[in-house]
């Protein structure tokens, strides 16, 4: 007689841990063939796009109406690399070493044209209307050389901003405020003292007030400096529907200095006078600017502006027009990741085999966040240097940008759509139902983003709340140009500008997210699978 | 043919999900038209503005509320299955298909027109409230108006063809979260990729192709010339989508297994 020993399965206990249950997940996303050609596909779509956006975006100018097109020129550099607007009529002497610069401005008064820029054969000055512009600007400067984008510190009063001090095109700090006329003139003064440059302001002569210091490195020991007057162009961007639309044109700013009074190594006899002006330049023909200087007074008459530059297209932005397509797709991805297993009864062997629900969908969204999140960087990787060769060959000027934003861009996008892929499985979970949760999540997404960047669909005003307030916010990482308060432009998400900082923008789609995820577990666990 | 119908019908009745989207479809689409319209700020009539287009502007989000209507007309069947009991009851498959274009193409006519006639009247009410009057140079928003009528009732047929395409589009993929994204990808994308795109040829033609671009010509009553296609043009092109859509998914139907 024999004794049969009980059956013992010879494998081993499966351990019950996050680990096993991120392996389980990522078995199930590998072997589902229609996830992993999604995925491929959703690359495929955002460098595809990308491709074609750059492939077709020509930029190009023609001198004469016969002669062949040229790239658009890039805009002038300035000392930190971002490209620049600097036009303006200089009257300049060269000042060798230290040294200092004071006047008195007694008047700014200006024109400006509403009808676009000026007919050949007519006076520049024809047709246009008398007044003075917010950011007209003239003063005092002291500027590294006459090239453009070359360092300079200004102490400059303006049209409607008061006296201000603005150096390196990007950095501006305000001095006494109010309009300068014949009864309330104004004192500038600009002293050098090797690279540092320091603005003072004054509204009697006697009582000087310090409104900042600009350290200019690699200042060359003999900078012109002078009077200048410049004059931002004239826009008005109509806050309407059909088709945004801005008229406008050059201006013209003219400022009266007198009490001009020097220090330190002046080597020239006399003054130079110069309109510093560029290919790209918006601003009045030179004939129209210059000066006058009679008994001590100086009367000069200046078109254009020493700021950043702010009307480029976000060219890296433009690049990644295949984000949205590479978005639905991913989303579609998100949605199935758990509807799929609904609708198959596999979510029944699921939780039988982890009982703790939440920690299933936490496994499922770090699966689906990693996979979405590689993708996505290759597929961003790719496509914005290709994009951005391709509209080079297209004549486009392609704009420098750092790698801390060059990585933003990337990463930011990458997360954006591993963000959005969760987003879809929380609210898949939530719905349990495929057409109504990719629906809402992509028109939670995109159609926001749509309508505030589409001409002629939302009033000004309501499409700034639109990408601060729904998840189309996340797409602020895309963002690479700057938005500056001393340079009157269009900041709207159609001309690449968004209201929130790009961190702030993704966390908008985080939150949602983060909210779908607490509801999805919540419900998760209340209901029958 | 007529039992046909009325099976689908039938179907889609007494899912309980069906009224709630339709309903959702009107009330979404009145609602964001009315937020649009609200948030008109036009100082001294300076603005060019399209009165009935800014009603209308919910319809953009309405549509997607149709397209899931509609997907799930189809693709809810072969979720559960019910397509075979269908298809062994009706063998003739094209059948089906057009009893289901049918159906739905019938409840998003009605549930069309609820929303674009609230869609109006809310925007007629508060347009006015803003100063958007007829008094000011702006184009009157009144359905006795011929370019008004145009907009409103072709917004109503730009969702039924948007239902039709949808239809196509998930007989062809069959399931509904392929379905539904490829059918949200066609209309946002077109959009999208055309305000990307620089060239201003290419820029005009992805709007003429787009079936969301085009067919939205149809909503325009002010500045017609400077529209690439004419509105009718635009909702032939929509039209011409949902037509290739249906064919393509009568063809899969036809020679594919279930």
């Amino acid at each position: 007689m024999t004794t049969l020993a009980p059956y013992r399965s010879e494998l081993q206990t499966g351990r019950d841990g996050f680990a096993q249950l991120i392996r389980a997940e990522w078995t199930k996303f590998r072997t589902v063939r229609g996830w992993v050609i999604g995925m491929a596909v959703a690359m495929l779509l955002i460098v595809g796009l990308g491709a074609l956006t750059g492939a077709n975006s020509e930029c190009g100018i023609q001198l004469t109406p016969t002669s062949p097109s040229l790239a658009c020129p890039a805009p002038p550099t300035g000392p930190d690399g971002g490209w620049v607007t600097d036009s303006f009529y200089f009257v300049r002497q060269p000042l060798a070493g230290n040294g200092s610069i004071t006047v008195r401005v007694t008047s700014l008064t200006g024109l400006y044209s509403t009808h676009g820029a000026f007919t050949p054969g007519q006076s520049p000055t024809a047709g246009m209307t008398p007044g003075v512009q917010p950011w007209s600007k003239a003063g005092i400067i002291i500027k590294a050389s006459t090239r453009q984008g070359a360092a300079y510190a200004a102490m400059m009063v303006t049209g409607s901003h008061g006296v201000r001090m603005q150096w390196d095109f990007t950095h501006d700090v305000a001095g006494l405020a109010g309009t300068v006329t014949a009864a309330s003139p104004r004192w500038l003064r600009l002293t050098r003292s090797g690279d540092t440059i320091t603005g003072y302001d004054s509204a009697d002569g006697a009582h000087w007030t310090r409104v900042g210091t600009a350290t200019l490195a690699g200042l060359p020991s003999t900078a012109q400096a002078g009077l200048f007057a410049a004059s931002p162009p004239y826009s008005v961007i109509s806050a309407s529907f059909g088709g945004s639309s801005s008229t406008g044109g050059p201006t013209l700013a003219t400022a009266v200095f007198d009490q001009l009074s020097r220090q330190g190594t002046w080597p020239a006899a006399r003054w130079t006078g110069e309109s510093i002006q560029g290919f790209t330049s918006r601003a009045m023909d030179r004939s129209a600017q210059g000066y006058r200087q009679a008994a001590g007074t100086f009367t000069v008459s200046g078109s254009g502006d020493i700021a950043p530059a702010t009307d480029n297209p976000d060219i890296v932005k433009q690049t990644l027009a295949g984000t949205f397509a590479g978005l639905i797709a991913v989303v579609v991805i998100g949605v199935m990741f758990i509807t799929a297993e609904y609708r198959r009864g596999m979510i029944r062997t699921t939780f039988a085999a982890s009982p703790r629900r939440g920690r299933v969908l936490a496994a499922k969204a770090t699966v689906l966040a990693a996979v979405t999140f590689a993708a996505g960087l290759v597929a961003v990787a790719v496509t914005i240097p290709l994009g951005e060769r391709l509209l080079h060959e297209n004549g486009n000027p392609i704009p420098p940008v750092s790698p801390l934003t060059w990585l933003q861009v990337v990463a930011g996008t990458a997360a954006l759509l591993a963000v959005a892929a969760v987003f879809g499985l929380a609210v898949g979970t939530l719905l349990r139902r495929s057409a109504g949760a990719v629906t809402a999540v992509i028109a939670g997404i995109v159609l926001p983003y749509l309508l505030a960047v589409a001409p002629g669909v939302l009033p000004a005003g309501a499409e700034l709340w639109l990408v601060r307030v729904t998840p189309a916010a996340a797409f602020a990482v895309q963002q690479t140009v700057q938005q500056y308060p001393q340079v009157t432009a269009d900041y709207t998400p159609r001309n690449g500008y968004f209201p929130l900082a790009p961190w702030a923008g993704f966390a908008v789609l985080c939150a949602w997210t983060a909210l779908a995820l607490v509801l999805a577990v919540f419900l998760l666990r209340r209901r029958d699978a | 043919m007529t039992d046909v119908v009325h099976a689908e019908w039938t179907k889609l009745r007494t899912l309980p999900g069906t009224g709630w989207l339709l309903l959702a479809a009107a009330a979404l689409t009145a609602a964001v038209g009315a937020i649009a319209a609200n948030a008109v700020s036009c100082p001294a009539g300076g603005c060019q503005l399209d009165p009935a287009k800014v009603s209308l502007t919910g319809i953009d989000l309405g549509q997607a509320v149709v397209a899931i209507v509609a997907v799930t007309v189809v693709s809810g069947e072969y979720s559960t299955g019910m397509i075979r009991v269908t298809l062994a009851a009706t063998p003739r498959r094209w059948r089906v298909l057009a009893a289901k274009a049918a159906v739905a193409g019938t409840v998003t006519l009605a549930a069309g027109a609820v929303a674009v006639l609230a869609s109006i009247l809310a925007g007629s009410l508060l347009l006015a409230r803003h100063g958007i009057t007829p008094t000011r140079g702006y184009e009157a928003l009144s359905l006795g108006d011929g370019p008004v009528l145009r907009a409103a009732a072709g917004s109503v047929l730009y969702l039924t063809l948007i239902a039709l395409f949808s239809l196509g589009v998930a007989a062809a993929v069959r399931d509904s979260a392929v379905a539904i994204g490829v059918v949200l990808a066609l209309l946002y994308l077109f959009p999208i990729v055309s305000g990307a795109v620089a060239s201003p040829a290419w820029h005009r033609h992805l709007d003429q192709l787009g079936p969301m671009t085009a067919g939205l010509y149809i909503q325009a009553t002010t500045n017609l010339s400077s529209l690439p296609l004419t509105p009718w043009q635009g909702l032939g092109v929509l039209a011409a989508w949902a037509a290739g859509a249906m064919l393509a998914g009568a063809l899969l139907l036809r020679f594919r297994d279930a």
